[in-house]
């Protein structure tokens, strides 16, 4: 019998990957071959997807982007065997693309069958959370702290402090929030994972509930995944009949549960304090912070949240130790990046490697440039709320700080690359836009400064007093820069100023008739 | 896309029902009681109101705050054009504008015939194959015209 894998992620399913699946079954049928289907996770070779994989005693090789139309052929040119083919790229683990990468979080993604206990248990799946019950509570706190781990969320706040402040709380309901809200533009790695690798996640929040004393876990998903939610569905049930879910887990006197709940179109629901409104039931607007969730969270208790990359990035810290992780990186930013490369680009995808890497290694090289071909203008990351980079910031190592001192941030690791069409006034404005559709209207300088935001660039884009109004536009900017509540306000003029800052000349051209 | 039951009281209070046992049960409920009628009408926004216990300009204000509720029901089929950036750096806006003036159409409008509405989305994590959909539960890749207005014909068939 020979093992096929076609991955059932949604961006290769947003490529035809089920289709894909249901021909190739059918032509094995019909030729009478034993094959047996795998629907994995993605590689994060995204220009390949849908990447079929073929396991042969070489290793698994592979054939992408396949279409359906393709599928006789390959089957023709013995694929079965690895055969030669023009979509044939090797060996998918000896691809320079993937060699260069250093695959922690994602070591598992796009190589294992996502629903099976089995094989996740075959490759060091909950290996971490045996070590944990093995060390105690308090020693799986100190151990997530020693490796230096960062919300991935975007903060980069560490994750063992944030679990030491749940863990001190007094004994009693304590909750474990993942934030799996994902809004940003340009990210995909935690809709990768929770396809791919899902058991990493819930290991990742058993290791936690176990670690502050909570027995009880919530999944915050945006609705915009649907592909996402049934997977994560299944696995959530795998894990229940295999017993890492429940009462006494595998004999530790430990009880765990969780749930998986779908959010409802907010972008802000993915700000925690507003994500944990929304999970109660209310509107999803912004509490004012102290009180900290960590001390009353959801439903008034002691609640870790955290991102979907963080949580499921600690099963391999307990395993592999904290030592392990905190020897990658740079600086104050350890471990590992999955870098999320998206936009008009050539090879796009999810490239995970250690903090440091020059942004220009990763949109030339990399990333292969633009996928028009025309040259690069600018490259958005961190999400909406992240500064747009010109290419003359090429070298800027990927790292907190130092981002951080060019007045832009890594967020969630996505990168959105532009080529030299882009109207980055234009950008700006939908930047201001954006804001002002999703703002959760609690404070004014957000609610009222983001529609106001869009009018200036109006009239800056429609050539009335250009220079007077660039002023009363970065004014605005300085005013949500420190008078909103939340990130939201608070970071949507980053784009608007780093546009403003590196391409002055698109904001005084002759005016524009009305586009659109 | 499901939805299609007509309304009623009972029904509703069912749905709320069976959700009751959840800690937060609102927007579970929201999310059934859409999948059942296609919507969320002003009496099912009472019904819940009175099962939790809260005032109904409270309830009515959780409702609208979300995107994905609506109190009247779309058409058969829901089209979501993504015009977030990663999407916009491959010429979405211009696509989706198109698109919309082909079809006589604004954003979160629904085609004459009730078969198609069509909504902006803001990211559907498909973004190194931008421009990208969603049509119904199907995501879709580097979306082009010819899909788009393919989508309108087959909404039209069923
Ligand atoms: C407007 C807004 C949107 C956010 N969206 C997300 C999100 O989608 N996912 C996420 O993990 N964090 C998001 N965050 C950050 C969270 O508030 C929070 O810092 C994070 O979930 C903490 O997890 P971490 O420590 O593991 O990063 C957002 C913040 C703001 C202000
Ligand atoms: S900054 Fe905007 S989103 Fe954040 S609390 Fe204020 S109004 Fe709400
Ligand atoms: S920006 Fe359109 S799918 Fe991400």
């Amino acid at each position: 019998m020979t093992k096929i894998y076609i991955p059932l992620d949604m961006a290769a399913v947003a490529m035809g990957a089920d289709r894909l699946a249901a021909a190739v079954a059918k032509e094995a049928a019909a030729r009478g071959l034993d094959v047996e289907i795998v629907r994995n996770g993605s590689r994060g070779m995204l220009w390949l997807e849908p990447l079929i994989e073929v396991e042969t005693p070489a290793g698994r090789v592979g054939y992408g982007p396949a279409k359906v139309k393709d599928v006789a052929s390959l089957f023709e040119s013995g694929f079965l065997t690895g055969g030669a083919h023009p979509l044939n790229i090797g060996v998918v683990d000896e691809h320079p693309w993937m060699k260069r990468q250093n695959r922690v979080t994602f070591v598992r993604c796009g190589v294992i069958d996502p629903l099976s206990v089995a094989d996740y248990e075959a490759h060091g799946g909950f290996a971490g959370l045996k070590r944990a019950f093995e060390m105690g509570a308090p020693a799986v706190v100190e151990e997530v702290t020693k490796s230096g781990l960062r919300g991935r969320g975007g903060a980069g706040f560490p994750t063992g402090i944030k679990w030491k402040t749940v863990a001190d709380c007094a004994p009693g309901q304590k909750y474990v929030v993942v934030n799996a809200d994902e809004g940003d533009s340009g990210t995909f790695a935690d809709r990768m994972i929770m396809e791919g690798d899902p058991l990493s996640l819930i290991e990742g929040m058993i290791i936690c509930g176990y670690a502050i004393g909570g027995s009880k876990g919530y999944v915050y998903l945006r609705s915009e995944y649907p592909v996402v939610a049934k997977v994560f569905q299944a696995a959530i049930e795998k894990a229940r009949e295999a017993g890492w879910l429940g009462r006494n887990i595998k004999g530790s006197g430990f009880d765990f549960d969780m749930e998986l709940r779908i959010g409802a179109g907010a972008y802000v629901c993915g700000e925690e304090t507003s994500l944990l409104e929304s999970l109660e039931g209310k509107r999803g607007i912004v509490r004012a912070k102290p009180p900290l969730p960590a001390h009353v969270g959801l439903f008034g208790k002691p609640t870790v949240v955290n991102n979907v990359l963080s949580m499921a990035t600690v099963p391999m810290i307990l395993e592999k130790g904290a030592k392990h992780y905190a020897d990658l990186g740079v600086g104050r930013s350890r471990g590992t990046m999955p870098l999320q490369i998206a936009g008009n680009v050539k090879y796009g995808g999810l490239f995970e490697t250690d903090f440091g890497i020059p942004l220009g290694e990763i949109v030339n090289d990399i990333a292969g440039g633009t996928r028009t071909g025309r040259p690069v203008k600018a490259v958005q990351v961190g999400g909406p709320l992240g500064a747009y980079l010109p290419v003359s910031l090429f070298d800027l190592p990927f790292d907190y700080e130092a981002f951080a001192a060019k007045d832009s941030l890594i967020g969630h690791g996505g990168l959105v690359i532009f080529d030299d069409t882009v109207d980055m006034v234009w950008m700006a404005r939908f930047g201001m836009e954006f804001c002002a559709i999703e703002s959760c209207g609690k404070c004014t300088p957000c609610r009222i400064g983001s529609t106001r935001g869009v009018e200036t660039i109006d009239k800056i884009r429609n050539g009335q007093d250009v220079e007077k109004n660039i002023e009363l536009l970065k004014d605005l900017c300085h005013t949500m820069k420190f008078g909103s509540l939340c990130a939201l306000g608070g970071f949507a003029p980053y784009p608007v100023e780093s546009a403003l800052r590196h391409f002055p000349e698109d904001f005084r051209k002759p005016a524009l008739e009305a586009a659109e | 896309m499901a939805g299609a039951a007509p309304y009623s009281d009972e029904r509703a209070r069912e749905i709320i029902a069976a959700h009751m046992g959840l800690e937060g049960p609102a927007l579970p409920i929201l999310h059934a009681l859409q999948a059942e009628f296609g919507c969320v009408p002003e009496s099912a926004v009472r019904e819940m109101a009175s099962a939790l216990n809260i005032s109904r300009a409270e309830m009515h204000g959780v409702v609208t705050f979300y995107h994905d509720f609506h109190s009247s029901p779309h058409g058969r089929h829901t089209l979501k054009i993504c015009r977030a950036e990663s999407c916009q750096s491959m010429g979405a806006e211009k696509q989706a504008n198109e698109f919309l003036a082909r079809n006589k159409l604004e954003w979160h409008q629904t085609t004459p015939d009730g078969s198609l509405t069509v909504e902006p989305v803001y990211c559907l994590g498909l973004c190194a194959h931008s421009p990208a959909a969603l049509y119904d539960n199907e995501p879709i890749g580097m979306v082009d015209a010819e899909t788009l207005d393919g989508l309108v014909e087959e909404a039209k068939g069923k």
